[in-house]
């Protein structure tokens, strides 16, 4: 599935999308940094809270399909500029991390 | 290709939100040799726990990348503090970051395990008050 049909599907906003049509397989939830770079994998779409831009660093070099940012949480225009650059997804929704998860779990 | 390809970066140690520009680098070059993704995958983790490191904990350093035919050779070098315990920095888990570092999602104790998980060889020289170099390396051949 495409990061696209899934921001379609699961109504996420597109906060930055410059590579919508990226396959995403699989999902990871986690807000420390290092733990994703260790134990996400690459093209997964990444649950988190944590929103500065160090997020498009590790969504970048680990091959990360698109971060889903959960719970409201924003990003400052200077992230999505950076996401949009480096060819980051990031999508966002109200939902909860376990909300979000369980609706992308449904999918891929 | 018989001669090594060598790229070096100072990493800057007093801005997080420029970190990673070293392994975006050399990411950027790995595709551009057409290595396979999940070498540049491995390459490009290490290098960026390692840099993050040198940002958290020493005030920045240098960064030495070499392609050699059959391995990538990645060199950390920094005029930090050292490492006090290398086993306990080994460790899951065991951080020295501070608070600030840590609220900015670092310092959770990966850092130079992940750097050993995504390498097949990893060298650590550190001396207190002194400094720390790592040499990791990442095969190209089985």
């Amino acid at each position: 599935m495409t990061v696209n049909e899934l921001a379609a599907k699961c109504s996420l906003n597109p906060v930055a999308v410059p590579d919508g049509e990226k396959e995403v397989e699989g999902g990871y939830a986690g807000d420390l940094l290092s733990w994703v770079m260790g134990r996400a994998r690459e093209n997964c779409a990444w649950i988190t809270i944590m929103s500065n831009i160090n997020i498009v660093a590790v969504a970048s070099l680990a091959d990360i399909g698109c971060i889903i940012l959960a719970e409201g949480v924003t990003a400052d225009e200077n992230v999505i500029a950076t996401a949009n650059e480096k060819g980051v997804n990031i999508l966002s929704t109200q939902m909860t991390a376990y909300e979000t998860a369980v609706a992308i779990g449904k999918l891929i | 290709m018989n001669e090594s390809l060598t790229f070096h970066f100072d990493v800057d140690g007093t801005d997080f939100t420029s970190a990673g520009q070293a392994s975006a680098n050399v990411k950027r070059s790995l595709r551009q040799l057409g290595l396979a993704p999940d070498i540049i995958r491995q390459v490009s983790i290490a290098m960026y726990e390692g840099e993050i490191n040198m940002v958290i904990h020493a005030g920045g350093g240098e960064a030495d990348v070499t392609v050699f035919e059959d391995k990538i050779e990645i060199v950390l070098k920094d005029h930090g503090p050292g490492i006090k315990d290398i086993d306990l920095a080994m460790q899951e888990g065991y951080s020295t970051a501070t608070d600030t570092v840590r609220s900015l999602g670092f310092g959770a104790g990966m850092g130079l395990p992940n750097m050993k998980r995504y390498t097949d060889e990893m060298h650590i020289e550190t001396e207190v008050g002194k400094g720390t170099t790592i040499k990791m390396y990442v095969n190209l051949t089985d």
